[in-house]
């Protein structure tokens, strides 16, 4: 699959990379949808990494298409489940145990990977010693900055705030404490002048 | 009103000390306390921070940093140890062998170019020597505010190890000493691993263990974001070498046994400082023109500048050639 | 010097008013007849007397009235002081700094008694008077930066300084520029100033960071920023923007003058010795058109610094749309004489308005 690639921004907007091995030490990989493959590639390039891997996956939309590559992988531990929701617990879990030196790689939606950075953050790795690797969905978490409210898979510009119901502008700043980028309301000097939605990035 | 102005003057401000005592450690390390000479306290400082101690040596001012000791809170006095160095270019041995309860001095206001990460779930501490001053006054901080912390120090031998004997009394099993003498040596791949996520490593020591600590911290997969260092360049000496200082109109000959900021100071045209030890950045200076080579000892400028022949950090880098035309 | 607190909003009525002190030691941004970015830094070590840079935290007519509106923006949304767990020590420091200069420059409105670690703070302004143990949290009604900020005009922002890098780790924002405390805490320098055009590619942030990384303690720095702001409304903030914004398109050309405010920031920076971190107070200053315009010099100066700037500007401090009519009010303060360099009023010296 052909990777997206995100329009050059400003300096808060977060960058993806590939991910790659590093030493041979614990991993811990989380990853949505479309995400499997860049654990496969970086299992694949490095062949310590699967025996000592944590692989927490949350399949989506793509149901079983990738859970069999990744059992292939025959990984030290892999947990296939229904939603970042329900796999939280156990990630925050995982986190309270390791140890430093303890590699973080997060792959697939902007969504998944913000929100599994919130945990890893504040287990202590710095966010700088974490890697990335975007796939699928190119749809957007966004923060209401009037309601705080936070809207998942946006993927238009403007939007209406699932919580407060304003149209909201998508702003690229964006902040890694809450994961999402912020909306503003777009009619606040005019009100009911809304332009017609567009898809993002088109 | 409302132009662009420099950080004024050099370095940080000064305060006027009065030594309140000496105290020789072993052979090789005294501790000096000061005072002010005003009757005031000190300003309070962080753990880790550093002051500028101005010596006026004959008509030459030497000006070297040192850590701060003492625990920030007791501003009453600053204490600093100082390991004489008998091949260095004499600020030690002035403070050794002339310095003495009574003289007044003149010490920078705190720097604080190594602090401690206070996010930090644990603080592991790795010193080398003299290396060990930083950290007695982030101890001492932490001790404060309930901070976890351990720390793993290696020193020539019994006699040498300033402050382990006091420190293993204070802090008991917190406090790991290892004396070369006796073939002790931190199993630092061990320590590396076992540390719990939030854990952030500190070295100070001599260049060849900080290199070597960050190079296994690297091996064993540690975010370069939780490993601090600091090691103080003293300036080394080198053949002496001519200068033209464009704005000020001056040429001015480097000696053998001074740095290229003291020359400049010497010569009456200020510039900026604040760590003299190449890691600040406050002295970078530009390079107007130049036939040689430049000697870059510093940790503050990139590779690429400092290949480019466009900078030079007076403080601790030397030039070998025959024109060196700086902007200053 | 006695200060005669105003009775006076910043909402509703926006009763908020200068008086002929206030205008004239108003810190009007513009040096020359032009503006672009700059570092622009100076060290923050006193000023003229009577200006707003003589004391470390300027105290001045609007005090009270500032604090009683920052109380209501706080009551209507907590989330304007946040504090990372990491900060609380950098809390203690500002409070400890601002207590010791209000205290000292202050003597007739502020007094600090100090016992070892038992503190007693009398605010008199604000009829405060609590005696509480420096460092222990639980002797105060809020967290350390919280309780000195509700007593101290301007935003705070705290950074925290780690890897050659300032994190806005803590903050009191209530009359901010538009931006949001909340979204922007945890970021670094470079992250939280993202979305100002122009300046990064000028390099101005490198170069500023590389300046504020080595301010020390005691020698603070200052700069001063500026907008515009229709009504002299403090809480210019993103969270209320939707209540707000509106309020730009109610100018008129028989209004302005005393609806359109010109906002000044003096921004200062400390080092705070205990934690290592940089404190970054933003004073907020407004003024009407119409009390600029008093002023022949700055009537002059304004209606080309305004006609002058480019649009990237206009449009990110927010009155793009509304420019045409502050030139057309402007340019009847604008005879075309040349102007003195510099900041400063010059009553005395500079000519009065000629027939435009």
């Amino acid at each position: 699959m052909s990777k997206f690639q995100f329009p050059e921004s400003i300096k808060s907007r977060p960058v993806y990379g590939t991910l790659e091995p590093r030493g041979d030490v614990a991993y811990l990989l989380v990853a949505d949808a479309e995400g499997a493959e860049a654990i496969y590639d970086l299992a694949t390039a490095g062949a310590h990494v699967a025996r000592n891997a944590h692989i927490i996956y949350l399949p989506n939309e793509t149901g079983d298409k990738y859970t069999g590559m990744l059992q292939a992988l025959n990984p030290a531990q892999l947990y296939i489940g229904p939603s970042y929701e329900a796999a939280l617990s156990r990630i925050q879990r995982v986190l309270s145990n390791a140890r430093m030196g303890l590699q973080v790689c997060l792959s697939g939606t902007e969504g998944l990977m913000g929100k599994a950075l919130i945990e890893v953050s504040a287990a202590g790795i710095p966010h700088s010693a974490v890697q990335f690797e975007h796939s699928g969905s190119v749809a957007r978490r966004m923060q209401c900055v009037h309601c705080k409210g936070i809207t998942e898979n946006v993927s238009t510009d403007p939007f209406v705030c699932s919580h407060c119901g304003l149209n909201l502008f998508v702003r690229d700043h964006y902040s890694r404490r809450l994961a999402a980028f912020q909306g503003v309301c777009i009619d606040a000097e005019d009100p009911g002048n809304v332009p017609d939605p567009v898809e993002l990035y088109s | 009103m409302n132009t662009t102005t420099k950080p004024s003057g050099s370095g940080a401000q000064k305060m006027d000390v009065i030594v309140e005592a000496v105290t020789p450690l072993n052979d090789l390390v005294t501790r000096f306390d000061f005072k002010r000479a005003n009757g005031e306290d000190f300003p309070t400082f962080s753990g880790g921070a550093h002051t500028v101690i101005e010596m006026q040596d004959g008509d030459r001012v030497r000006l070297n940093p040192y850590s701060l000791m003492s625990d920030p809170v007791q501003t009453a006095s600053y204490s600093i140890s100082v390991r004489r160095d008998d091949e260095g270019r004499g600020g030690s041995l002035f403070m050794h062998n002339h310095v003495k309860v009574g003289d007044r001095m003149r010490l920078s206001t705190p720097v604080n170019l190594f602090c401690l990460d206070l996010r930090a779930k644990k603080h592991i501490f790795v010193a080398g020597g003299i290396g060990i001053t930083p950290f007695l006054g982030m101890i001492a901080q932490l001790e404060r505010t309930q901070g976890r912390w351990e720390l793993h120090y290696s020193g020539r031998s019994r006699a040498l190890a300033s402050y382990a004997e006091q420190l293993t009394r204070q802090h008991g099993s917190k406090v790991h000493i290892y004396f070369d003498d006796q073939s002790q040596t931190i199993d630092i791949d061990g320590l590396l691993s076992g540390q719990p996520l939030g854990s952030h490593l500190y070295v100070c020591g001599p260049a060849g263990m900080i290199s070597w600590v960050l190079g296994r911290a690297a091996d064993s997969a540690w975010p370069s974001d939780s490993v601090h260092s600091e090691e103080f360049l003293a300036p080394q000496s080198g053949e002496p070498f001519q200068v033209r200082l464009c704005q000020s109109d001056k040429t001015i000959e480097v000696g053998a046994h001074e740095s290229l900021l003291e020359a400049i100071e010497r010569a009456g045209v200020a510039a900026p400082y604040l760590c003299r030890g190449g890691a600040c950045g406050q002295c970078e200076t530009t390079v107007l023109e130049y036939d040689g080579e430049f000697q870059h000892r510093d940790h503050w400028l990139e590779d690429a500048e400092h290949a480019s022949g466009k900078k030079i950090m007076p403080c601790v880098s030397r030039f070998v050639g025959k024109t060196l035309v700086l902007d200053r | 010097m006695s200060i005669q607190f105003n009775k006076e909003t910043f909402r509703d009525d926006y009763s908020f008013h200068n008086s002929e002190r206030a205008i004239k030691r108003f810190p009007f941004p513009f040096h020359e007849d032009s503006y672009m970015y700059a570092v622009n830094m100076e060290q923050h070590q006193g000023g003229p007397k009577d200006s707003v840079y003589e004391m470390r935290f300027d105290v001045d007519e609007h005090y009270v009235a500032e604090m009683q509106d920052r109380a209501q923006v706080l009551a209507d949304d907590p989330l304007r002081c946040q504090s990372l767990p990491h900060m609380t020590l950098a809390g203690w420091d500002l409070l400890e700094l601002i207590m010791v200069s209000k205290s000292e420059d202050y003597p007739e409105f502020f007094e600090l008694q100090r016992d070892g670690l038992y503190w007693r703070w009398i605010n008199k302004p604000l009829g405060i008077d609590d005696s509480f143990t420096f460092l222990d949290e639980s002797t105060l009604p809020y967290g350390p930066m919280e309780y000195i900020c509700r007593q101290t005009q301007g935003d705070f922002c705290v950074l925290d300084q780690r890897d050659e890098m300032l994190w806005m780790d803590a903050g009191m924002v209530t009359t901010q520029a538009d931006w949001s405390l909340d979204f922007d805490i945890g970021m670094n320098f470079f992250e939280w100033h993202a979305p100002v055009p122009l300046a990064h590619e000028m390099g101005i942030f490198k170069r500023a960071l590389k300046f504020l990384l080595n301010i020390q303690q005691g020698t603070p720095a200052r700069r001063l920023n500026w907008t515009m702001t229709v009504n002299p409304l403090l809480d210019t903030s993103p969270e209320n923007y939707h209540k707000w914004g509106i309020q730009k398109t109610s100018l008129t050309p028989e209004n302005i003058g005393g609806k359109q405010f010109l906002r000044v920031e003096l921004q200062t920076f400390f080092r705070l010795p205990r934690s290592n971190a940089l404190v970054f107070p933003i004073r907020c200053y407004l003024i009407a058109f119409e009390d600029i315009v008093s002023v022949p010099k700055w009537g002059r100066r304004l209606h080309r610094v305004i006609r002058d700037l480019p649009v990237e500007l206009a449009t990110y401090k927010g009155f793009i749309d509304n420019r045409p009519m502050m030139l057309d009010y402007l340019s009847e303060y604008d005879d075309g004489l040349p102007t003195s360099p510099g900041v400063w009023p010059e009553l005395d010296t500079e000519p009065s308005l000629q027939a435009v």
